[in-house]
């Protein structure tokens, strides 16, 4: 038997080491005593839990639980409306012929096409116009409504389900309703799974419409926001292992999330060759 | 019947009876002559509502969309008070927006209009037929059955409708008016300035900016995708290869960095590359060097750091894709190549990359999409930075669409920005158009 060559281990550690350095780094920053954004050192020289009761302090200029609870009360609903209407969208797209379907799987794609932030400020003053801004409502509608051309992975597994089932249902008299609730849905639950997941992440990560919409209403920004804005000119020294513990504290569960998602992720991109 | 054009409408008016007749001027008069009375009514309150709007409001707000206002803000002198007083001119910004509104309405007036013509007609041919048109309870119930499709596009077309295709037409329009940071409503007025915007860009003063940032825009994906596709695949195959034992760690190690929300990896990266960053003061306690490297400040290693970092970020997603692909590739033409006396790189090149590649391509044109969009990156890491002061309101490592950033948030020239944003649509079509001549469901013929 040739003996196994020993390069490939070697190369992987060195780029495991690449990899995980600034993570590593991120935590080694959450725990270290002395603050300051810039050390001279990698290891600390003393560790300490104080960066995480300095972020749960309720400080008035990082009120880092408000955000916490504005994030979730925004993620559940967002997650709830956004499943419903990407599951919808999917739904129908994939599995009912009507006469405009092909028509709005075209708008889908030639919108998909634009730059996001291309309607930002547009989106502002209509938000302004209902008299929404810097409510966590205004941020629940724009993250739903962005689901509506999310439909891809959806209606990629929907796509895989049988037609000749929905048909036999037909016969024996079902509706259309009930064959969508009683047959399908049953049927999807990894893909709602993975929409309500992704759904639920969002507010955590987006920073770009979150910060139009909430201005310079600090207690109603979400985490994201919040730390990021935590970093401006004047706090950045003194705030950067708050922010390094507040980044661990909402990387944790996300990157757990992303984990045991990853094989959904994956069928997504490969399959959903049709997205823009 | 089927209405796919107008020409039907006329022959239906031709040959309708008196109720289809009149529904074209008294929306629901079919419906209600023919028993339908509860649509009937509705159409008819929806046609009154419409009108009254429309003469009440409608008309003048689409008039003022032509104009975008005339008066403009003015002081004038308030005797009572003794002081002068500000008199509100017109909003050009609130004007455009109303108009837009406006026009969406009229939309969907029409439509609703023609719902009400192809009903009146389907009723009068139920009665001739001798039958009964449904009741209303029987019409709701459609809309769990035949119609169900309906019931679920609802509400996901009515978000779209509010939250993406009126901003987006509000941005459009935007890139034909005057609507930069000397013409902020509500002081000042804006118009309609035709092409102005796209002569400037493409050969006018900011032409001078626009080139180079699209040039950078392009090679930036291009090396991009590049990087990150072929290192990520050869990373799969290292961890593929037969002397690595735990696959699954090593996976799951680079997944990893994937998950970490993008903002904290990249506000992280920046940190570490800082010139008073941790990597600059190690290498300078070490000695290796005696100034620190200007990562992010020097306009040419600022693109290299850039796209590096960016690899650090898009390789494992790479990795993830192809590792599902090598797993399922077919493994004979690999032991047959073997027995021929192939070495690894013959297999590599000859055999592995190639399908592969197959596989991968309208995702990887995806992704060159997706980079030529790719605000985080940018944003986080270098702000667009270093200032260029060539250049109109970009720095050298600036995209497109962090210039449209730029360019809204910060100097509130919103006809460029839309001008800008419309370019790199048109980038995003023509690469995905590429996209959908190569997938399979386009050579079917029909959009999957």
């Amino acid at each position: 038997m040739k003996k196994k060559a020993l390069w490939p281990r070697i190369t992987l550690v060195i780029l495991g080491i690449v990899w995980m350095f600034p993570i590593f780094w991120t935590v080694l920053t959450a725990f270290r005593g002395e603050s300051g954004q810039f050390v001279s050192y990698i290891f600390p020289k003393h560790y300490s839990l104080n960066n995480f009761r300095n972020l749960f302090s309720n400080n008035p200029n990082f009120p880092f639980l408000l955000w916490l609870k504005n994030t979730l009360i925004v993620s559940i609903f967002s997650c709830l409306l956004s499943t419903f209407i990407t599951v919808s969208m999917a739904y129908v797209l994939s599995r009912l012929r009507f006469k405009f379907r092909n028509t709005i799987l075209k708008v889908a794609l030639v919108l998909n096409m634009f730059p996001a932030f291309m309607a930002m400020i547009a989106v502002y003053y209509i938000l302004k116009a209902f008299d929404l801004t810097q409510t966590l409502l205004a941020l629940v509608l724009v993250y739903s409504s962005t689901a509506a051309l999310t439909f891809y992975v959806a209606k990629g597994f929907f796509d895989t389900i049988p037609m000749s089932l929905d048909e036999s249902a037909m016969i024996d008299g079902a509706t259309k309703f009930q064959i969508f609730t009683k047959i399908t849905l049953p049927m999807s639950q990894p893909i709602i799974v993975y929409t309500a997941l992704m759904a639920f992440m969002q507010p955590w990560m987006d920073f770009i419409f979150a910060k139009i919409i909430m201005g310079d209403n600090v207690p109603k920004y979400t985490v994201s926001i919040g730390l990021y804005a935590m970093l401006n000119q004047t706090t950045a020294n003194t705030l950067y292992t708050t922010f390094a513990a507040g980044c661990l504290v909402i990387a944790l569960p996300i990157t757990v999330l992303f984990i045991y998602l990853q094989k959904y992720y994956v069928a997504g991109i490969t399959s959903g060759a049709v997205k823009g | 019947m089927t209405y796919t054009n107008g020409l039907h409408y006329v022959t239906t008016f031709r040959t309708g009876d008196w109720a289809t007749k009149l529904a074209y001027i008294v929306m629901g008069a079919g419906h209600l002559a023919h028993h339908q009375i509860v649509k009937g009514l509705l159409y008819l309150a929806s046609e009154i509502g419409f009108f009254i709007f429309l003469f009440s409001d409608g008309l003048r707000l689409l008039q003022g969309m032509v104009t975008l206002g005339t008066r403009h803000q003015s002081w004038t002198y308030d005797k009572s008070l003794g002081i002068m007083v500000r008199t509100p001119g017109d909003n050009s910004m609130l004007m455009l927006i109303y108009g837009i509104m406006t026009l969406v309405l009229i939309v969907l007036f029409i439509t609703v209009y023609c719902m009400n013509i192809k009903g009146a007609a389907k009723a009068e041919a139920i009665i001739a037929d001798g039958r009964r048109p449904r009741g209303i309870l029987a019409e709701l119930a459609t809309f769990l059955d035949g119609r169900f499709h309906v019931t679920l596009l609802t509400i996901p077309v009515i978000g779209v409708v509010i939250f993406t295709v009126m901003p987006l037409v509000y941005m459009i329009s935007l890139a034909f008016t005057s609507y930069d940071h000397t013409h902020l409503p509500p002081r000042n007025l804006f118009g309609w300035v035709g092409l102005a915007n796209f002569q400037n860009i493409i050969s006018g003063d900011i032409s001078g900016t626009f080139f180079p940032v699209l040039a950078w825009t392009l090679v930036w994906a291009l090396l991009a995708t590049v990087t990150c596709f072929f290192f990520g695949i050869l990373l799969a195959l290292l961890i593929n290869d037969d002397s690595v034992k735990y696959k699954k760690f090593w996976r799951t190690l680079f997944v990893i960095t994937m998950a970490v929300p993008p903002f904290v990896s990249l506000l992280v990266m920046q940190n570490l590359l800082h010139a008073a960053g941790p990597i600059n003061t190690l290498l300078q306690n070490w000695g290796w060097i005696s100034q620190p490297i200007p990562f992010l400040t020097d306009p040419w290693l600022a693109k290299v750091t850039v796209i590096v970092v960016n690899m650090w970020i898009g390789i494992p997603i790479t990795m993830l894709i192809s590792t599902a692909i090598l797993i399922n590739l077919p493994m004979d033409q690999v032991e047959a190549a073997q027995l021929d006396g192939a070495n690894r790189y013959h297999i590599f090149r000859y055999i592995t990359f190639p399908q592969i590649l197959t596989v991968m391509m309208p995702s990887l044109i995806q992704q060159f999409i997706g980079n030529i969009n790719n605000f985080n990156v940018i944003y986080l890491l270098t702000g667009g930075g270093p200032s260029n002061s060539h250049f109109y309101g970009a720095g050298d490592t600036d995209l497109l669409v962090t210039w449209l950033y730029k360019l809204t948030v910060d100097s509130a020239d919103y006809n460029l920005a839309a001008v800008i944003g419309i370019i790199t649509f048109v980038l995003s079509a023509v690469f995905s158009l590429l996209v959908y001549t190569r997938t399979t469901a386009y050579k079917e013929g029909s959009l999957r």
